[in-house]
């Protein structure tokens, strides 16, 4: 397994209770893993955990059967990458430049990167539909162009394991497609362990395999999409009573809320 | 498509250009522009001389009245100008990396403030220790810039944690204001030749003396140099984002540390030499942006050579354009950053 979440509580401060509590996770090598659940859940807690910017106060967090906090940032850094629902930076770098900064963690305190390096960065723009974008500065870049440059920028580390924050939260409904079609490639044919954490539950049900549902900082289910998706378990993580079926023209499960469960 | 044409400006292009290339042309450039700067100010003066007299081998130091003005009477007060130039542009720098505000200056922490304090407390106290090259109130302008920069890192760090950058900002700035007020009560309670003083010191002056005050703030120079030197590539990342760089394998918290410490340590040093003298730490690091992009491992040493030289010439004017008045220095680069600052807020807006 990639990555192993044993019992992890976490709170952001003395006063402000558990963000997250008890969560126990498996993230299997080569897996696209769903994680779902209300705002405010734990979602992004759970993944920055994962990426070890968080540290939990207690549990413990594997990565390939060693311990998150005993590999050094940047040796970690060369494993899991992440991609934060908005990336602000304060001044206007290239595209260029903001997939480069994915190599820092496979370059020494001085070193510049080389020919190498920018071969993986072009490959990283090309996989994300990016590469005709390289010169423009990333402010100029529409949400969805940004939201793949930072892919890029996060594939430029050529991690293991790719931790996504809501990628498609603030895109319109063709690039949501595109991203999600991009993360399912990225999965089958470069081999890059996925988690997702979305809202989208079509999105989720379209291209991962197995979910976990996280409801008030706790694991409420999680296990293979076709086994944990129902209306039942969508009524127990948002309240919502909601219609799950199977839809014959995407080939997957679709959902259809109805309405809000008082 | 959208048009892509406004968005591709010069510098964005040469961004695809290998790094390598593009460092070695800007410290060659940069580099040129400086020392071109620290050789062609010292010829300019009451007294006319010449560069090739000036490093004439052939006649005697001690009759070479051109190599005297030169190197004796000249050069302190260019050095000064270049080094200080230099601090306050690469410090300048560094901190909006850390504070991700394009707006923020060396001033911004409280650290010039601190350091004005402990040098109007010395002016006015009339006191007279002395510590090697350092007199007493540079001396005190140190200890009060390392108070202030205690205070502000102090109430911004927390053990383990990424320092608060809104803490960091707010502590600084509230702290500029509180010394302020001590400043001017200190001011209010001298007599006229220490206000006056005072008032001098806090216009900022090159014009060092001799090269013994440089000597003696060079070792804090060389120490925020070495801290600068491993900075730039975690400061690119860490500009995108605090979390963005740790996932790419940033000390966060260290580097903050690193950032701020050797910031104001700069700073303390260029304020102590030459007083507070203000703007150039924002209007060198914008102009090289213009001119450079923004990668902060071509930004920072550029920003350093062209404030260097940006000093020198400012410094220039200042003891030029009412000869034989010389006009204080940081009211010249008042003069010209004052404008450019706002013309940065409008265009950003």
């Amino acid at each position: 397994m990639a990555l192993q979440l044993q019992q992890i509580s976490f709170e952001y401060g003395p006063t402000n209770g558990f963000a997250v509590r008890d969560v126990s996770v498996v993230i299997e090598r080569g897996s696209l893993t769903g994680l779902l659940g209300p705002n405010g859940c734990g979602k992004t807690t759970v993944l920055k955990l994962m990426a070890g910017v968080l540290r939990p106060e207690r549990g413990t967090i594997a990565f390939d059967g060693r311990a998150l906090a005993d590999i050094p940032r940047r040796e970690l850094a060369r494993h899991i990458a992440s991609v934060p629902q908005e990336t602000h930076p304060a001044f206007d770098y290239s595209v260029l430049e903001m997939v480069l900064m994915g190599r820092h963690p496979h370059l020494g305190t001085f070193a510049l990167e080389g020919p190498g390096d920018l071969a993986i960065a072009y490959d990283a723009l090309a996989g994300t539909g990016t590469a005709h974008l390289a010169g423009r500065t990333y402010m100029s870049l529409s949400g969805g162009e940004k939201q793949r440059v930072v892919i890029a920028s996060a594939l430029a580390q050529q991690p293991d394991v790719l931790l996504l924050d809501e990628p498609t939260a603030s895109l319109d409904l063709a690039y949501q497609l595109e991203v999600a079609a991009l993360l399912a490639r990225l999965n089958r044919e470069r081999g890059v362990t996925i988690v997702v954490a979305t809202h989208d539950l079509n999105l989720a049900a379209s291209i991962c395999r197995t979910l976990v549902l996280v409801r008030g900082g706790r694991v409420l289910a999680q296990g293979a999409t076709d086994a944990v998706l129902t209306g039942d378990t969508i009524r127990q993580l948002y309240d919502v009573d909601a219609d799950v079926r199977f839809h014959d023209r995407s080939g997957h499960l679709t959902v259809v809320p109805i309405g809000r469960i008082r | 498509m959208r048009a892509t044409s406004s968005s591709v400006v010069a510098p964005v292009g040469s961004t695809l250009r290998p790094i390598r290339q593009r460092l070695l042309l800007t410290l060659l450039g940069y580099g040129t522009l400086a020392l071109a700067a620290c050789l062609l100010a010292p010829l300019v003066g009451s007294t006319r001389i010449s560069l090739a007299r000036a490093f004439d081998r052939s006649i005697p130091f001690a009759d070479n009245v051109d190599a005297q003005i030169f190197f004796l009477a000249r050069m302190p007060r260019v050095l000064a100008g270049a080094i200080v130039g230099a601090a306050l542009a690469a410090a300048g720098v560094v901190l909006q990396a850390l504070l991700r505000n394009p707006l923020a200056t060396p001033f911004t922490l409280g650290v010039s403030a601190g350091s004005a304090l402990g040098a109007m407390l010395a002016i006015s106290a009339g006191a007279a220790v002395a510590f090697g090259p350092l007199s007493p109130v540079p001396l005190a302008s140190l200890v009060g810039a390392f108070v202030a920069a205690a205070i502000v890192y102090a109430l911004a760090t927390r053990p383990g944690r990424p320092m608060s950058t809104a803490v960091l900002l707010l502590a600084g700035v509230t702290l500029n204001s509180f010394f302020s007020a001590l400043i001017l009560f200190v001011q209010y309670m001298a007599d006229f030749a220490e206000a006056y003083r005072t008032v001098r010191w806090l216009m900022g002056d090159l014009d060092v003396g001799g090269f013994a005050p440089i000597a003696g703030v060079l070792p804090l120079l060389l120490v925020a140099c070495a801290a600068f030197a491993v900075l730039p590539s975690s400061l690119n990342l860490l500009s995108v984002g605090a979390d963005v760089a740790a996932t790419r394998g940033v000390d966060v918290a260290r580097t903050q540390r690193l950032a701020f410490l050797s910031a104001a340590l700069a700073t303390s040093a260029a304020v102590a030499l030459a007083g507070p003298i203000g703007f150039v730490g924002i209007v060198v690091p914008h102009l090289v942006r213009l001119m450079t992009g923004v990668d902060h491992r071509v930004a920072l040493p550029a920003s350093a050579l062209f404030g260097a030289a940006f000093l020198v010439a400012c410094d220039l004017v200042a003891r030029t354009v009412l000869a034989p008045v010389e006009v204080p220095v940081g009211v010249v680069t008042a003069m010209i950053g004052g404008p450019f600052f706002l013309w940065l807020l409008v265009r950003k807006a």
